[in-house]
């Protein structure tokens, strides 16, 4: 436990000290919500965003949207081009438990997602006036829920793929593809054709869901399931897979 | 008379990649309190020897005891155990030395104080550096000090000396000698004949995969050395003769340079017979064998 706590007090240190990947965690959030209040404000129109006013729904779903961004790109990259370097072999060799080295991992995306998301709110509030979540236990439980999730599926990327660009490329992809599809982009209503579908199996989607439903009271339906068994399901596969060099 | 307890034994050891043999079969026990020396040309198989020990790599044939354990089955019982300065490693570029150092360190209960480490190994005021803004021998140095941050009885350095320069690498061979001082097994992989002559108190020889020759390196310069070597410098010729000198068994000659090959006083006979003859090279000496010539007599027969 000592270990664990040194190791990711280490990791919270190692990345601060990295300017670039701070302010793309911190920034790309707030940056999204600038754009999106900009364009769209915070109007209810019954036809949108679940009837809804606009930054009412985006609000949440950014807040899924970070631990996706830092679950899905930061994590691999520092997985994969830790491996790439040979750092991981370097623990590995001193006897470091793999569960220290990926456990320290998620705690540091946890700590930098949640100050990312308090942060994006504490905006929201002040420049938008959004709805204030109903549930704290709620919104806490989604975040954690989508939180792992996320971080299991990082793992996972960073098991799997050879070296940082890779990892970069990839999860940059994927993240992108979820922004859009998954419900944090244009509003779910405007998607046609085949878009709704592939939005339907993009986890993003049903963290945004859960994380509605603790915020403002909206039927998630399956959505916890969902991404409960994403966690589950990335954390056997980034068991299977893990590698240390 | 009872040996000391072997820490390490390899019999038969067998590691394929696919169809490729890295190590074919790999024989040796390391002796507690010894520095023992892994030798061999690059791509022998070396590394891929010691990282078995490790539990590094899967082990495909053989006995290996580390410690009395076997990597196949306590890897994690061992790399608590031990020191590891791996060949190719790094550290996060961001990390200081001292954070790497209390991280290593605390792997293990009672392990030693970072702040010794970091003076014994001359980076004291490298303390706060980041490892990417170390040169080269500084990182080796740094991979040294984290083998031992954890107290180790056995511990592997990994072509430790590459990369430094030769003023380094004497401090660094004296460095290794107080590790064993300190009671700590040491097990060398190096292809620096003159590292393993001045440290190891045996050695294996490892050629393509197989152990070729075993023992102390004065053993091994007797054995395999090729006896005694004169060497003077002569201008002119007619020394044709040198060959019947008693105990000579080969003459070279290149240019004013020769070279006389032979067994047991070949100095002392040569001498005389040259002087006999009003010929008195200043420079007539004996040369040693090292265990240069004896790794070269080994390995290296395509080039003969």
């Amino acid at each position: 436990m000592r270990l664990l706590t040194k190791m990711s007090w280490l990791e919270l240190k190692l990345f601060l000290r990295e300017p670039l990947t701070v302010l793309f965690a911190v920034a790309l959030p707030l940056l999204v919500l600038f754009v999106m209040g900009g364009v769209f404000g915070n109007e209810v129109d019954a036809e949108f965003y679940r009837g809804i006013g606009a930054m009412d729904y985006y609000v949440p779903a950014y807040v899924a949207l970070v631990t996706a961004s830092v679950g899905l790109i930061s994590l691999p990259v520092h997985i994969a081009g830790n491996r790439e370097l040979g750092v991981l072999k370097r623990y590995h060799a001193s006897g470091m438990p793999t569960w220290v080295v990926v456990g320290a991992s998620v705690i540091t995306m946890f700590i930098i997602a949640l100050f990312s998301a308090v942060l994006l709110v504490a905006v929201a509030k002040l420049v938008h006036n959004i709805a204030m979540p109903d549930s704290t236990s709620g919104v806490s439980a989604a975040f954690v829920v989508s939180g792992l999730a996320f971080a299991a599926l990082g793992v996972l990327l960073g098991a799997v793929l050879p070296n940082a660009r890779a990892a970069q490329a990839l999860g940059v992809l994927l993240w992108f593809v979820m922004l859009i599809l998954g419900g944090a982009g244009p509003p779910p209503e405007v998607l046609t054709g085949v878009m709704d579908p592939i939005g339907r199996i993009t986890p993003l989607r049903h963290a945004i869901r859960a994380m509605q439903d603790g915020w403002l009271r909206l039927d998630a339906g399956l959505s916890w399931l969902i991404v409960a068994l994403v966690f589950v399901g990335a954390t056997a596969a980034a068991n299977r897979y893990f590698r240390w060099e | 008379m009872t040996s000391p307890p072997s820490v390490v034994t390899v019999e038969n050891l067998e590691k394929r990649y696919g169809s490729f043999i890295a190590v074919s079969d790999v024989s040796f026990h390391v002796d507690e309190g010894e520095i023992f020396g892994i030798l061999g040309p690059n791509g022998a198989g070396k590394t891929t020897t010691v990282e078995s020990l490790q539990g590094l790599r899967s082990i495909e044939g053989g006995e290996v005891s580390v410690l009395g354990f076997d990597p196949r089955k306590h890897a994690a019982e061992i790399r608590r155990r031990i020191g590891s300065q791996l060949q190719e490693s790094a550290l996060p570029d961001r990390m200081k030395v001292w954070e790497a150092l209390d991280l290593f360190g605390a792997l293990r209960a009672g392990g030693r104080d970072w702040k010794d480490l970091l003076a014994d190994w001359g980076l004291a005021k490298k303390a706060d550096a980041r490892f990417g803004s170390l040169s080269g021998g500084q990182q080796q140095r740094l991979f040294v000090a984290l083998a031992l941050a954890n107290d180790p009885q056995l511990v592997f350095l990994d072509e430790m000396t590459t990369g430094l320069d030769p003023a380094s690498r004497r401090v660094a061979w004296e460095l290794i000698r107080r590790i064993r001082e300190r009671g700590t097994t040491v097990v060398l992989v190096t292809h620096l004949m003159d590292e393993a002559e001045t440290l190891c108190d045996r050695l294996v020889v490892v050629d393509s995969g197989t152990v070729v020759a075993e023992g102390s390196p004065q053993g091994l310069i007797e054995r395999y050395g090729g006896g005694v070597r004169v060497r003077f410098t002569h201008d002119g010729d007619g020394l044709s003769w040198l060959g019947d000198v008693p105990h000579v068994t080969n003459v070279d000659r290149d240019r004013n340079r020769y070279e006389v090959r032979g067994e047991g006083p070949v100095l002392a006979y040569v001498a005389a017979a040259l002087v006999e003859r009003g010929i008195a090279p200043v420079d007539l000496r004996q040369e040693r064998a090292t265990l240069e010539d004896v790794f070269l007599a080994l390995t290296n027969e395509e080039t003969e």
